[in-house]
């Protein structure tokens, strides 16, 4: 471990300044003049990083084409033997970069990070009973305790039962999330429409909003029934 | 750009490597052998390493040390329980175990240091120039201390360790180099010490690591000491003695057991021989296998978790790769088989793979290869211990390096003007249960009410799978100053003052320098007797001709050994057979000057008239 006691570098105040020969980068990831290699933006964010709009369908193959491409331009093997500055940006871009990468690439942590940039979302989204189970989560818990007093007690026909159920509770719980995700991806479709509008109108934004409000809805039950199925998993194993 | 090498700094041995145009090569020593066993010893005439080192271990076993690696980054704690196999004293000061050779004590890096310096000496001897600058490669699995003290042995023995980089990778890029596959390719290193398992896909040039996992406490010494627990119980259930804690007799069991397993993964049956007591015994293979199944077993769970991390199944995986030594053994082929379904690859020699792999990451960063990028993850969460000793994750395992994350520390009470955080890597959700890092103390903080100062704490995780921490207070824009209590671990005034102490230690260096110095004499002679024989031979008698042969083979001889005195002689003796030759080389040479400057004078004049 390495501690730096010294400032990273920063970021030059005019984005579009070249550090180096201080000519106009044109907010390029390379100076036109000197070709040396520029900082991203502190606050880029990750869609703009990876040159996509704020939209949640991301083709997977061509998000990974990207990555790659931009890998190869930051990634510090390139930059040994280079400047001081060239590297401490080289090691900084590409840890931004493979944040994004790491990001968008998943659908769930794709949507909380929407939510975080559209929102102003808290940092994790806390998890929420789903109404409509109530009755059953109830009820898995009180096998989940089952089980473990009888694993501990030794009683092999009250744990074999108590497993039992929370195999079919599992199920339960399965399927739930399956139907959360898939409304989750019905969202994604909404949403990307209506970025596609372009539009100012009030109506639109307020769609916008509804649309985010459901999506960080479904997330926060999608959490809650994810943690309770690893629970279970837990017991299980 | 400068050359830069690849070591492999392996538990039981290690290798250098470098790019021959486009092909890795190992580096072979003066006796021939491209692996140096990883071995320390003290004795009389000063330190030695690798071969000599390992020849005289039996007389010698109290100050001789093997598998350091297995200390590295660790506390005395950690290996408490393997303390029984070894015969040299071991103590620990400020979290760092210290090992006694002869009437010093040594850590952990300062013995790999000794390892790198003779690696060093290798290629130096080879290329006739020195070397600073090198890749060297860790096990997958290693955490921030383990890698932070490969780095330090580098710095120890006054090397620039431009890169660290994850064993099991190094083998990939070795092999796609020489396959040029695409897919998802799993590799299995199973070697002296640690296990690692990492999956990776290869796509056009890019070698993405897409989960690692496994454990740095497994390898070949594990299965050695199966046996020798076998062999120990055998021995006092017929001799009544019990050779605990005689050191001596139980390394005699070891190599006996060593080299017996080694013969197991081709025959099926083979006898243990000791000189003590004449014991005999002979063991088959399925007997050994019963001793050690539940240790390869052991390896299939990290296997299965990075097959889980990396959102694959194992049917998934394209190929499967097996690197290290331990895995010419039947049993292990046969389970990672098992779990993958398919025919694991050991065409690559699993003792060179990864040293060649280092050579070609090596490559890449020198600018020779510009179509190959290698994109690896960090192995441990990375965390921070948080009220009531819970983690909370800033960077989950499985993440591509470079990373960071930031976090938002404050105070607690009024007028606090320093914050404490423990840094902790692993994957369990309480601190006391994850590996301890480090303490840290951010300084310099204005007094405020509690809450008010806003510190934001930068980690970043670099190319080398190494944690770097900055600080800064956001109120008032000024970088908070850090105190750094590594939990296990040398502070950087402790590498310098050993990178001092090193030269203390290098007799047995400059003995090496004098030879490498004496060698290149001896080239440089050789090289001019060659041409001149070549060019000029016809100009001695033939007598005089053999005599000069004869000299010159007699030094050739003493070159490829290591008795500098002899070598320094015989260059002499071959100048001397020369001194004739040169002689007449030279009044040829005038007489040649003088006619080609006649036969000018004679064009020029013509010229004029």
């Amino acid at each position: 471990m390495e501690t730096q006691n010294k400032a990273l570098p920063m970021v030059p105040l005019a984005r579009s300044m070249c550090w180096h020969c201080q000519s106009d980068s044109g907010g390029e990831y390379f100076c036109g003049q000197c070709v040396k290699v520029q900082p991203l933006s502190k606050d880029i964010d990750y869609f703009t990083c990876l040159g996509l709009p704020r939209k949640l369908s991301i083709d997977t193959a061509s998000l990974e084409g990207k990555f790659y491409e931009m890998s190869r331009a930051f990634h510090p093997d390139f930059y040994e033997g280079k400047s001081e500055m060239e590297q401490a940006v080289s090691l900084a871009n590409s840890a931004v970069l493979n944040q994004a990468y790491r990001t968008l690439k998943d659908p769930i942590l794709r949507v909380e990070y929407l939510l975080r940039l559209e929102a102003g979302a808290a940092k994790d989204i806390p998890g929420k009973a789903p109404a409509d189970l109530f009755e059953a989560i109830l009820e898995i818990q009180e096998h989940l305790e089952e089980f473990q007093t009888a694993t501990a007690g030794n009683d092999t026909a009250a744990s074999t039962r108590a497993a039992d159920s929370l195999r079919n509770a599992r199920k339960t719980l399965e399927s739930k999330r399956a139907a959360l995700e898939s409304r989750l991806a019905e969202l994604f479709q909404i949403w990307d429409r209506l970025v596609d509008k372009h539009s100012h109108d009030q109506a639109h934004s307020d769609q916008k909003e509804q649309t985010l409000k459901e999506m960080r809805g479904l997330l926060s039950e999608r959490t809650y029934v994810a943690n309770m199925l690893g629970s279970i998993a837990e017991a299980l194993e | 750009m400068a050359r830069i090498v690849g070591i492999d700094l392996g538990t039981t041995n290690s290798l250098i490597a470098y790019m021959n145009g486009k092909t890795p090569t190992v580096i072979r020593g003066p006796e021939g052998h491209a692996m140096v066993p990883s071995i320390v010893a003290s004795t009389q005439e000063g330190f030695l390493v690798g071969d000599k080192a390992k020849a005289q271990f039996l007389g010698n076993t109290a100050q001789t040390v093997y598998s350091v690696k297995r200390f590295m980054g660790k506390g005395l704690t950690d290996v408490t329980p393997e303390l029984q196999y070894f015969d040299f004293n071991l103590s620990e000061q400020n979290g760092v175990i210290r090992l006694q050779l002869g009437d010093t004590w040594l850590t952990p890096p300062e013995i790999s240091a000794l390892i790198l310096k003779k690696l060093k000496d290798h290629a130096e001897q080879f290329f006739h120039e020195d070397i600073r600058k090198v890749v060297i490669t860790v096990p997958a699995y290693f955490n921030d201390s383990q890698r932070q003290a490969t780095k330090d042995a580098g710095k120890i023995a006054g090397l620039d360790v431009v890169r660290l980089v994850n064993e099991p990778t190094a083998a990939s890029l070795a092999y796609g180099l020489q396959k040029r596959k695409q897919g998802i390719i799993a590799v299995y290193d199973l070697g002296g010490g640690t296990f690692d398992i990492s999956i990776l896909k290869l796509k056009g040039g890019i070698f993405e690591v897409l989960s690692t996992n496994g454990n740095t406490h497994l390898g070949g010494d594990d299965f050695d000491r199966r046996l020798v627990d076998e062999i120990v119980k055998d021995y006092q259930s017929r001799s009544g003695k019990t050779p605990f804690p005689d050191g001596a007799v139980i390394q005699n069991m070891r190599i006996a057991a060593e080299e017996a397993k080694c013969r197991l993964s081709s025959e099926t049956e083979t006898e243990i021989h000791l000189p003590m007591d004449n014991y005999r015994r002979t063991f088959t293979r399925a007997k050994f296998e019963n001793l050690v199944n539940d240790l390869v077993e052991k390896t299939l769970a990290p296997c299965r978790q990075a097959i889980k991390d990396a959102g694959l199944s194992a049917t998934d995986v394209d190929e499967v790769v097996l690197v290290g030594g331990s895995t010419r053994m039947p049993l292990v082929r046969q389970q990672v088989q098992a779990l993958f379904g398919k025919t694991p690859h050991c065409e690559l020699n699993p003792d060179e793979v990864v040293a060649l792999g280092a050579a070609v990451q090596a490559h890449i960063l020198a600018g020779g290869i510009t179509d190959m990028l290698l994109l690896d993850v960090t192995p441990l969460s990375l965390g921070i211990e948080t009220l009531g000793g819970i983690v909370s994750v800033l960077i989950p395992r499985n993440t591509t390096i470079p990373t960071s994350a930031r976090e938002m520390f404050t105070t607690s009470v009024d007028g606090q003007v320093v914050v404490d955080m423990h840094v902790v890597q692993g994957e369990r959700e309480l601190a006391r249960d994850c590996r301890s890092l480090a303490r840290f103390e951010l300084r310099g903080i204005d007094p405020m009410p509690a809450g008010m100062p806003k510190i934001e704490v930068v980690f970043l995780i670099d190319a080398n799978g190494i944690l770097q921490v900055a600080a800064k207070e956001l109120r008032t824009g000024k970088a908070a100053s850090i105190e750094v209590k590594p939990t296990y671990g040398l502070s950087e005034a402790d590498v310098e003052r050993m990178v001092e102490d090193s030269f203390a230690y290098a007799e047995a260096d400059v003995e090496a320098r004098l030879l490498i110095e004496a060698r290149n004499e001896a080239d440089t002679v050789m090289t001019h007797v060659e041409r001149a024989l070549r060019q000029s031979g016809e100009l001695a008698p033939a007598d005089e001709r053999e005599a000069i042969r004869q000299a010159l083979e007699e030094l050739r001889q003493a070159r490829s050994g290591t008795d500098r005195d002899l070598i320094h002689e015989r260059t002499t003796a071959l100048n001397r057979a020369t001194e004739h030759l040169a002689e007449v080389m030279m009044d040829a040479a005038l007489k040649d000057a003088l006619g080609s400057k006649r036969a000018a004078e004679i064009l020029a004049s013509r010229g004029e008239s």
